[in-house]
């Protein structure tokens, strides 16, 4: 227990540390890295918490492809931050001491780490959650079951959000194209980083059985279609870094991309309306096999983490592919 | 106690120390090279010895497996990781670090 503790305090402090020489740091390229090393951290919390799921998201998509995404949109900016005027630091000074003020008065009700007596503990809805689960879907994975099952409302919502937010960057991104140069970016990279080619491409196999593994084995372990999507994207993404957006796009064109990220979304909501067409209501997976309902959850679980998979993995490469073949117009 | 409980013992140990030197030297080496030396031996060696270390504590095949997969990985990424941070110093201009000749300052 006091390891437990420990551990937590040591974390914490990392945590702490990292927040303030963030918001010190004035080159955003050491901020975004910063912001990684913050994401890292968080994870190692969410797993002494026993949240596997989230700190396997976190780590995936905090540490791993936003810190990618945020260095490469610096380059197409400035990477230095402006100055604050003094005028309105006092004023900002004053919003943050309140706001965390309130945020600390706020966590005076919050109950204590593992006290048995908490809410969370008692409340009959977490009994009901954990044992009626095994016994209506069959899923090992609790968090799965909640995820993909009975709040698969709430989970088409994310992959929505998330199809939305692609849309976005990359009619964002439409703007002039960086006159592409294939012939010098692959002398650049033929002298400059063959260690990095060599490994890269010997981890790329390995990288997406990973990301599949991810997929298929959400109903077992952590993970699921969310974390899969941004493995099987960091990639593709490795690989643009080492070998250049030629050739990865013949591979994976952005034509491709623009095609699947709606397909996963369609899969999805398709499933949804299959169901109800069966005569179910929505996301009732049990209509996919009337005669044993357990093997309609896996079945509907399945396809579902498919959709949300090809959707994360499509939106986060075409915003990668829009970043990096972005021109600067100077 | 077994023969295993001690060489494990000995191996998470003999980690333990990487990663304490590896600590120290990022804070009392002088250039960014040197640097990276202390951190990449934090990186492969120690990791490497904290986790053989652990899989001769592992409780099944499966965990043992999986630490091993993890350990080969990190033989070959963290090295790589660490060339790259020093190639591309070399490719930014870092100067090398060198004695300084006026030792009177």
């Amino acid at each position: 227990m006091i390891a437990f503790e420990l551990a937590e305090a040591v974390l914490l402090g990392i945590l702490l540390v990292t927040a303030v020489a963030i918001t010190r740091a004035r080159s955003l390229f050491v901020a975004a890295m910063l912001g990684g090393l913050f994401s890292l951290v968080t994870a190692s919390l969410f797993v002494l918490l026993d949240a596997v799921d989230v700190a396997f998201t976190e780590a995936a998509v905090g540490a791993g492809i936003s810190t990618v995404l945020f260095i490469t949109a610096l380059a197409l900016t400035n990477s230095r931050e402006a100055t604050t005027p003094r005028r309105r630091v006092v004023p900002a000074g004053l919003v943050a001491v309140l706001a965390t003020a309130g945020l600390i008065y706020a966590s005076l009700d919050l109950p204590r780490v593992g006290d048995p007596e908490s809410p969370v503990q008692t409340h009959p809805i977490t009994e009901t959650y954990l044992k009626e689960s095994q016994d209506d879907l069959h899923i090992p994975n609790t968090v799965t079951g909640v995820l993909a099952s009975y709040r698969g409302y709430d989970t088409l919502g994310e992959v929505v959000v998330i199809f939305t937010a692609g849309v976005g960057v990359l009619l964002l991104m439409l703007g002039p194209r960086r006159p592409a140069d294939e012939a010098r970016d692959q002398a650049y990279l033929q002298a400059e980083y063959r260690v990095l080619r060599v490994v890269s491409k010997t981890l790329m196999p390995f990288i997406l059985l990973f990301a599949l593994y991810v997929l298929l084995h959400g109903e077992f372990g952590p993970g699921g279609g969310f974390q899969a999507g941004v493995i099987f994207g960091a990639g593709f993404i490795l690989y643009t870094l080492m070998f250049g957006l030629g050739a990865v796009q013949r591979v994976l064109p952005m034509r491709t991309l623009v095609i699947l990220g709606p397909i996963g979304v369609l899969l999805f909501a398709g499933v949804g309306l299959s169901t109800m067409a069966l005569g179910g209501g929505f996301l009732d997976y049990n209509e996919l096999n009337p005669g044993n309902p357990s093997s309609g959850q896996v079945t509907g679980i399945l396809l579902i983490e498919i959709g949300v998979g090809l959707t994360v993995a499509a939106v986060m490469v075409a915003m990668f592919y829009a970043l990096v073949r972005r021109g600067v117009r100077r | 106690m077994t023969v295993l409980d001690v060489a494990s013992g000995v191996l998470l140990l003999a980690g333990s120390v990487f990663a304490v030197t590896g600590g120290v030297g990022l804070l009392r080496f002088p250039d960014f090279y040197t640097r990276t030396h202390a951190v990449g031996l934090m990186d492969s060696v120690g990791a490497t010895l904290i986790l053989t270390g652990l899989v001769l504590q592992a409780p099944d095949l499966a965990s043992a497996v999986r630490l091993v997969l993890i350990v080969i990985f990190l033989l070959i990424t963290s090295p790589t990781a660490t060339h790259a941070l020093a190639h591309a110093a070399r490719n930014d201009g870092v100067r090398v670090w060198a004695e300084p000749e006026d030792k009177q300052r």
